[in-house]
């Protein structure tokens, strides 16, 4: 019985991770490929199904007038707009949600946890919801076809993820900690910045990475609120996809667009397993 | 130096946290307040701290404003029942810290940070991080934090509670060690407690709170001898000092259809009528000649065993000097050592007690 419970275990994870690692397996197979390898039948394995060469990835620095596909500048725009909403939502995230944790607001009916929720609202409504504003108030603002239109979006709407992680992580933190900061002398900003904060970065790591994936993932927002002057990666992306789709560069880019979010996945998960608040409160 | 309270109250909600709180402590003295969790004692320390503001009253130090001073201004330091360091910090920083606030010169830092080390028995663990250290030596660190300052008043918040019973017997004694030290001679050192025990073998002023009040203030001998009303005399005591009601007859106390006693010296005098009558649980034992109880629960604790046992409505709990195993029901002779008893009135304020008579 045990040994069929175990098979049955193992069956289970060689399935899952099959689930999982094969579209990447499909796409690094596919970036390989040209023409004739992806349209005579199905290939698998280079060198002995079809013949690897790096057309698909050398295309991705070359400009269409080249006969390439051209991903550097809807990458690095990616990766600035992502990076800069992130920064600044966890920013303002942090600081509201610390406000949220440790003092207590009061408007006629609405309470702390109120406040918490009106943030998170915004990630409960269609986004083609929030699309119809945005494009209105960008417009107005002349901020349409932007980087900092963009960014503007973003921060709205990585903020409240930000905000919703944060107050959870700063509701475990003990107040005595601040307290005690405040009687060694820390007035409440030094308190916050001097104690709390340091102690807060596995927190902050995970609202980070939250923010970047949903930052660096949008397609939906960046395809309404861009034309031509600004395109982020998820949109040059799916533009690929025409009547002539360049199936191995389409895979390459789209491993270029996973690939930092691997990254920063390796480089902070020793920051989300250190739990550092651990001698805070024995 | 002494640091004043009066009046001070504190009702957040629909109860008192602080009721009508004053009293008046001078420099050089350890004052414990001993109360039931919930008593108001926290509430208490951090208005002390700063970190509360009372709805109404005063605190002055020295006859100047001490209340309306932020607390990161403040001269004082406190230790809580959580070990609360700064986990971001070494062992040396964390002690460092409120003086690095203070702009002091690190010379200076380093001397006293190493006293104050050796002071708390962790010279040496200067370069640790918070998290390798045990329970006891974090709270060591704290303490260690809450010394360097050298401040004006020392508030200690239950800091044993948490540590397990030796480590707690280790280090009560040290703190009295650290706290009768020349060190400690210029501030107000202010210790709360649940536990009477623990209150007693601290010496110096002992103040009892319950539901936000300061029910009475004294030497620990005062307040353990003369307890002025039922909750003190069940808060500072543990097991908390058994009460039951009885008449006073020719002469006679009536607890019950069986049960009469003969008023002791202490008790003469007293008017006929209904009491309330104390006695701590080492003044009831087994006897052959007493009256009949019937064993509810028996516990060994070391080499004691406390039984809790009932006659009518009388419920007590006797404490015996010597480990020995009862079953539930079983019927024991029991005495009352009359020379150990409190009397109450209706009002439960103290009329007698066996170390000063009638009031």
């Amino acid at each position: 019985m045990r040994v069929l419970y175990t098979s049955l275990k193992y069956l289970a994870v060689v399935l899952w991770s099959t689930f999982v690692i094969a579209p990447f397996l499909w796409a690094v197979s596919t970036s390989f490929k040209d023409f004739q390898s992806v349209t005579n039948g199905a290939t698998y394995i280079p060198w002995v199904d079809f013949e690897p060469n790096l057309e698909g990835w050398r295309a991705l620095w070359k400009s269409p007038a080249q006969g390439g596909v051209d991903i550097v500048e809807p990458f690095f725009n990616s990766v600035f707009v992502t990076a800069s909403g992130s920064l600044i939502s966890i920013i303002l995230g942090t600081l509201a949600a610390y406000a949220l944790s440790r003092f207590t607001f009061k408007a006629g009916f609405i309470r702390n946890g109120d406040i918490t929720f009106f943030f998170i609202s915004q990630r409960i409504m269609p986004p083609v919801v929030l699309a119809i504003p945005f494009f209105i108030m960008l417009g107005k603002f002349s901020l349409l076809d932007t980087l900092a239109g963009l960014i503007i979006v973003y921060i709205v709407l990585l903020m409240p993820i930000a905000v919703w992680i944060m107050v959870d992580f700063f509701n475990k933190v003990p107040v005595e900690i601040d307290e005690t900061a405040l009687i060694d002398g820390c007035n409440p900003l030094q308190a916050f910045y001097k104690v709390v904060l340091p102690n807060s970065i596995p927190g902050i790591i995970v609202a980070g990475m939250f923010c970047m994936i949903f930052g660096w993932t949008d397609f939906f927002f960046s395809f309404i609120l861009t034309f031509t002057e600004v395109q982020l990666l998820p949109v040059a992306i799916v533009a690929l996809n025409s009547s002539i789709t360049p199936w191995w560069s389409l895979s390459a880019a789209a491993l270029v667009s996973v690939a930092p979010l691997v990254l920063v996945a390796f480089i902070v998960e020793r920051y989300l397993s250190k739990g550092n608040l651990s001698g805070a409160l024995k | 130096m002494s640091l004043i309270a009066s009046n001070l109250s504190f009702k957040p909600g629909n109860e008192w946290h602080l009721d009508n709180v004053s009293f008046e402590m001078s420099k050089g003295q350890i004052y414990t307040i001993l109360g039931r969790t919930l008593a108001g004692k926290t509430t208490l320390l951090k208005t002390l701290a700063g970190l509360i503001s009372p709805d109404q009253g005063t605190l002055t130090l020295d006859d100047g404003d001490f209340g309306s001073i932020p607390v990161w201004k403040r001269e004082v330091a406190m230790v809580y029942q959580q070990f609360i360091n700064y986990p971001h910090l070494s062992v040396y920083e964390n002690v460092a810290f409120p003086l690095k606030q203070r702009r002091m010169q690190s010379d200076q830092i380093k001397t006293r940070v190493m006293k104050a080390l050796q002071q708390v028995g962790l010279d040496g663990f200067e370069n640790r991080k918070i998290q390798a250290l045990s329970g006891g030596q974090q709270q060591r660190v704290a303490l260690a934090r809450s010394l360097v300052k050298e401040a004006s008043v020392i508030l200690l918040d239950e800091p044993l509670v948490n540590l397990d019973y030796k480590l707690r017997e280790q280090l009560r004694e040290e703190f009295r060690n650290i706290f009768s030290s020349e060190a400690s001679k210029d501030s107000i050192l202010i210790y709360s407690s649940t536990d009477p025990v623990e209150a007693m073998q601290l010496g110096g002023q002992i103040l009892v709170m319950d539901e936000g009040r300061i029910l009475q203030q004294g030497t620990s001998k005062e307040v353990y001898e003369n307890p002025n009303c039922t909750k003190v005399a069940q808060i500072t005591n543990d097991p908390a000092m058994n009460l039951f009601e009885g008449r006073v007859e020719d002469g006679r106390i009536i607890l019950s259809s069986e049960i009469e006693l003969e008023l002791p010296q202490h008790c003469k005098g007293l008017a006929t009528g209904s009491y309330i009558f104390g006695m701590r649980a080492a003044g009831i034992t087994l006897n052959q000649k007493g009256f009949p109880f019937s064993v509810e629960l028996s516990e060994i604790s070391g080499s004691e065993t406390f039984l809790h046992i009932r006659h009518e409505m009388i419920g007590v709990v006797g404490l015996l000097d010597s480990v020995q195993n009862f079953n539930t029901g079983e019927v024991v002779s029991v005495q009352f050592d009359t020379m150990q008893l409190y009397v109450f009135d209706q009002n439960e304020q103290l009329v007698s007690s066996p170390y000063r008579g009638l009031e």
